[in-house]
């Protein structure tokens, strides 16, 4: 039996036009769902490190939940599962968002909460012997310097959740996997088109990557 | 007698009486009794972990203590001092100097000055600007107004920390420790800054080990011992003929090398 294989790089480049109309998909959940995920990030970051119990103890409760469970789980749930609770379908890309915000969102609080916490003690004193008020400390000492130790775990954060959204394939939006999926059904070259799959992650990735360094750069250059 | 009138007939600036604070199990302040009168230079010696640094704390509300009574300018700090308005009022007269200077280090010099008066009494930011350069002029670091502090030295930034603090004009200023943390060849530029603004009539409370300073300028010596006043005087007193065994102990200690 002949096994010798030849790489259609033809193919793989023929692939492209078919695969880009997911990455509208790709970009949409990521963004979307990451800036509910950030809001979400901040509202339970700072209800987790309350001092009233109360506020603390649901933060933690929604941090560990969905920390603690696979985001293709939260999405078949929300896709599949919330219906039977709502009397209705989902729309899967409503879906997909809802399941980054909810999971992005879990991890952002615990950056949010580890910045806020990483900035020294004395920080909040000057701010407050010098006649600001708690929510001034907070606002013009506290949080700039929070939100600059933020920017490279958020930064990972980001990566991390657009990767993610290839798992939404399964719920059938038309993101990047999707269309690679629908493609090889027709044409068999499934090496060819998950590389252009791939490198059209990492082209994204990357991008971000930049713009993060670009980022950080400027927002230290003041340090 | 009025209670409330010092020895000196002044109206005391700062009143605590039997003022008592505990870390848990460790009673740090016991039945402290202290007035300061307007102008006066009242310099706090100890040994570390003696609660003369928590002394100076409790009287900016940034330490809660337990029972006894403590006004500052005739505004009560509750025990169990939370965060009132009340509070938040003492806290604008009542400026402070960290020992770790805590100066904010993504504002420049000038907005670090800048940021309080603007925020908490309303100046616009031409006026906050005008007094914060001159103030800076004065301890000296007029040219580094644009920098951020970690460009600067440690005794530049206990001096533009000093200029942030004036800069509300507060009616006492409290400090913990200022030139603990500086290289030695930074001390005395510091000490200068505080000698001016001791001769210009400001109220303090000084929290050093720097003891031929405390001779220098201190109105008033206060020996914290184990929490509580040992003994208290003039410094040629406290310095000279300490009466009390464990000031002379202290004194012996740090007055030998």
């Amino acid at each position: 039996m002949d096994v010798t294989f030849q790489f259609d790089w033809q193919a793989a480049f023929a692939s492209i036009p078919h695969l880009l109309p997911g990455i509208p998909y790709t970009l949409l959940i990521s963004f979307v769902g990451l800036a509910i995920g950030f809001i979400i990030g901040i509202i339970f970051g700072l209800l987790r490190i309350s001092p009233i119990a109360w506020l603390r103890v649901p933060a933690i409760a929604y941090i560990e939940v969905f920390r603690g469970t696979p985001v293709l789980v939260q999405v078949l749930f929300i896709f599949y599962g919330l219906p039977q609770l709502l009397g209705g379908p989902i729309n899967a890309l409503v879906a997909g968002i809802a399941a980054i915000a909810v999971n992005s969102g879990a991890y952002i609080s615990e950056i949010v909460r580890g910045g806020v916490q990483s900035i020294d003690r004395g920080q909040k004193e000057a701010g407050l012997s010098l006649g600001l008020s708690r929510r001034q400390t907070f606002r013009y000492i506290i949080w700039p310097q929070a939100f600059r130790r933020m920017i490279p775990p958020l930064g990972n954060q980001g990566i991390i959740s657009i990767k993610d959204t290839s798992l939404f394939s399964v719920i059938g939006v038309g993101e990047l996997v999707r269309q690679g999926q629908v493609y090889i059904a027709t044409t068999f070259t499934a090496l060819e088109v998950y590389l252009m799959v791939a490198m059209l992650y990492l082209a994204i990735t990357l991008s971000l990557s930049l713009v993060l360094r670009i980022i950080e750069r400027k927002g230290l250059a003041g340090q | 007698m009025n209670p409330d009138t010092s020895p000196s007939g002044a109206h005391p600036i700062v009143r605590l009486e039997k003022v008592n604070k505990h870390f848990g199990s460790l009673h740090v302040l016991k039945d402290i009794d202290l007035e300061v009168t307007p102008g006066e230079v009242v310099v706090i010696i100890g040994a570390s972990g003696s609660g003369k640094s928590t002394l100076i704390r409790c009287i900016n509300g940034l330490e809660e203590f337990q029972q006894g009574h403590l006004e500052v300018d005739g505004s009560p700090l509750l025990p169990y001092g939370k965060a009132t308005k009340a509070l938040q009022r003492i806290r604008t007269e009542v400026g402070m100097v960290f020992q770790q200077f805590n100066l904010f280090p993504h504002l420049s010099v000038l907005d670090n000055v800048t940021l309080a008066p603007m925020k908490v009494r309303g100046w616009s930011r031409s006026d906050a600007t005008e007094i914060a350069e001159r103030l800076l002029e004065r301890v000296g670091i007029s040219d580094q107004a644009a920098k951020y502090p970690t460009q600067l030295s440690g005794g530049q930034q206990q001096r533009v920390a000093l200029a942030r603090a004036l800069a509300m004009e507060p009616r006492l200023m409290l400090f913990d420790e200022p030139t603990s943390a500086l290289d030695p060849e930074m001390i005395g530029e510091v000490l200068d800054a505080m000698r001016e603004l001791a001769k210009e009539g400001m109220t303090m409370m000084i929290v050093t080990h720097e003891m031929g300073f405390a001779r220098e300028v201190a109105d008033r010596v206060i020996y914290i011992h184990k929490g509580e006043i040992a003994e208290e005087g003039p410094p040629e007193t406290i310095f000279d003929s300490p009466k009390e065994a464990p000031t002379r102990n202290f004194l012996a200690r740090v007055l030998q090398h």
